[in-house]
């Protein structure tokens, strides 16, 4: 209750602010609009469905993207961190590349693909893949080898033991790596949306930019991080304690 | 004349008589017979046989370490068998080549007369450190080995349900692994390798970490489920007492490298007590001779430490 006051306090604050410069006229109300006509942008955005829209696009291309790289990663990361040659190749060079901001993969993707959903999701994969594959590669080589021999005492072979028990044995150490992987591939989604025009929330926001419609910008800036925030806040933190109470790693909440 | 009475060894497997007749002093020689044990049905191939076994690593200077010296050693059907040795006799080692987990340098391992090599579901390890499944529940855990073998999902919860009871464990079936006490999962691992229906049940120094009671509490279950599921066991310890208290046989190993020293067998009744005057008198010769291979490991442990310092 305390933790919700303080937010209170602070949130009003902030749009208190807001309001007081809006109010002040200091620049035309299209460059800095009230808060009250970012609200009515919202409004009008889920009525007439366009956000709607771009929301089930965007997430689409999300899930899709985010799946692609996560069963990619995980085999990757496995890959490198079973075989000691890829480990000191390959390893190097992954974290490297983490170096790359994904939306530099762009003008190779369309290159490639041309203006299809296929250009889009590459760059998503590309965004996540890194974080996913480093990820696994680090949690294979932190799970303890017990597990591993336990399972195959008790009969687990190949993608058995993979699924049965490498899998959620690992699972603790990679969560925070799907999480990150989850961020990068959220904001690479927005970028490439930006870029290249074909529906979406990042196309949503560059439309408000060449309407010269601010309200709409910050409307889908704020959705942008809300959504980024739930799926942060509400799927991974609970799989995170929820895998934490299992193991016995955090006390119960 | 009188001929001096030679003190007996408590082993029935040895005998001592005198070096010359009427001789004081005396030597042991291996007993003319055996009588066989209970459980122990003879004249059968033997259930596990571990055939000139060696395992020798590279070091890091290069040089190949002998950790196993051709161990042989035949383990009848439904028969208990205690391997110890000072630590790093390489015990341990032993029993994950004999359940396929490590491959031997040389040597093989058969079971009921086939070579073995790669894990097995014939031959369940039960970890020092157990290794259950913290993502599983208990009854997860003890399904875990059926499920692999491919069993159905009814007998597995029959099954699972009937290995619980086993050790005591039915009303814990929906906990997770650290909910438990240490001797809890030591019997959830029972559990586990015991569902499996694994002929030979090979145990890694399991009582090593619990407290005196839960350990002769275990000792009991250990000895009762044994009775009842004719399971063949190989059962690694540093403790000789425990060795002794559990053992139909108790198989001694050298240090560096690990060798069969000896083999005693221990033919007392059952069931037996950490605590029977019998059970220390025995562990007691057995322990004369194991000294003498702790104090050869605490001269490396200790002698290399005071080189480096």
């Amino acid at each position: 209750m305390k933790r919700f006051a303080k937010h209170a306090i602070f949130y009003s604050v902030l749009i208190g602010v807001w309001l007081l410069l809006a109010k002040l006229k200091l620049w035309p109300p299209y460059l800095f609009p009230t808060p009250q006509s970012v609200l009515e942008s919202m409004r009008a955005g889920f009525a007439d469905h366009s956000f709607w829209i771009a929301i089930s696009v965007s997430m689409r291309r999300m899930l899709l993207g985010y799946a692609l790289s996560v069963v990619l990663g995980m085999v990757l990361g496995l890959g490198v961190a079973s075989n000691k040659f890829m480990e000191e190749t390959m390893g190097g060079l992954l974290v490297s590349l983490q170096s790359l901001p994904s939306i530099c993969w762009l003008p190779l993707a369309v290159l490639w693909f041309g203006l299809t959903e296929k250009a889009i999701l590459f760059v998503v994969v590309m965004g996540s893949l890194l974080s996913v594959t480093i990820a696994m590669e680090d949690g294979r080589k932190q799970m303890p080898r017990i597990y591993a021999m336990a399972g195959r005492n008790l009969g687990a072979r190949g993608f058995r033991l993979f699924w049965y028990v490498l899998l959620p044995a690992s699972l603790p150490f990679i969560v925070s790596g799907l999480k990150q992987g989850w961020a990068f591939a959220w904001r690479s989604l927005i970028s490439g949306e930006m870029i290249f025009v074909s529906l979406g929330l990042g196309q949503l926001l560059m439309m408000g930019r060449d309407l010269n419609d601010m309200s709409q910008v910050l409307a889908v800036m704020i959705l942008i991080v809300a959504i980024g925030y739930v799926v942060d806040g509400l799927v991974f933190r609970t799989v995170e304690r929820r895998l934490h109470q299992k193991w016995g790693l955090a006390p119960a909440a | 004349m009188t001929t001096n009475p030679v003190p007996q060894p408590f082993f029935p497997g040895e005998h001592r008589r005198p070096v010359r007749a009427g001789a004081s002093r005396w030597k042991t020689v291996p007993a003319p017979a055996e009588f066989p044990l209970r459980h122990v049905r003879a004249s059968e191939v033997p259930k596990v046989h571990i055939q000139g076994i060696s395992l020798s690593y590279g070091s890091a200077a290069g040089s190949r370490l002998l950790a196993l010296d051709n161990i042989d050693l035949q383990v009848k059907p439904g028969e208990f068998l205690c391997i110890v040795g000072p630590s790093g006799c390489g015990k341990s080692t032993l029993l994950h080549l004999i359940a396929g987990l490590h491959q031997p340098t040389s040597g093989q391992v058969l079971v009921d007369g086939k070579v073995a090599d790669g894990p097995g579901t014939d031959r369940i390890l039960i970890f020092q450190e157990l290794g259950l499944f913290p993502w599983l529940t208990v009854g997860e855990n003890v399904e875990f080995g059926m499920k692999m073998k491919g069993i159905a999902k009814a007998e597995r919860i029959e099954r699972t349900q009937q290995y619980l009871r086993l050790v005591h464990l039915a009303q814990f079936k929906n906990s997770y692994i650290h909910q438990l006490s240490g001797g809890m999962r030591q019997r959830v691992a029972l559990a586990r390798a015991l569902a499996s229906e694994p002929d030979v049940l090979l145990m890694d120094e399991p009582f090593a970490a619990l407290d005196a009671q839960t350990r002769d509490l275990l000792h009991d279950e250990l000895e009762r489920i044994w009775a009842e599921t004719g399971r063949t066991i190989i059962f690694v310890t540093h403790n000789v007492r425990e060795a002794v208290r559990l053992g139909d046989r108790v198989a001694l190993l050298t240090f560096r490298p690990g060798r069969v020293k000896r083999e005693f067998s221990v033919n007392l009744p059952r069931p037996r007590q950490l605590e029977d005057v019998t059970v220390a008198k025995a562990a007691r010769e057995i322990l004369d001779e194991l000294r003498e291979e702790i104090n050869k490991s605490l001269e490396v442990e200790y002698g290399l430490e005071e080189v480096r310092a």
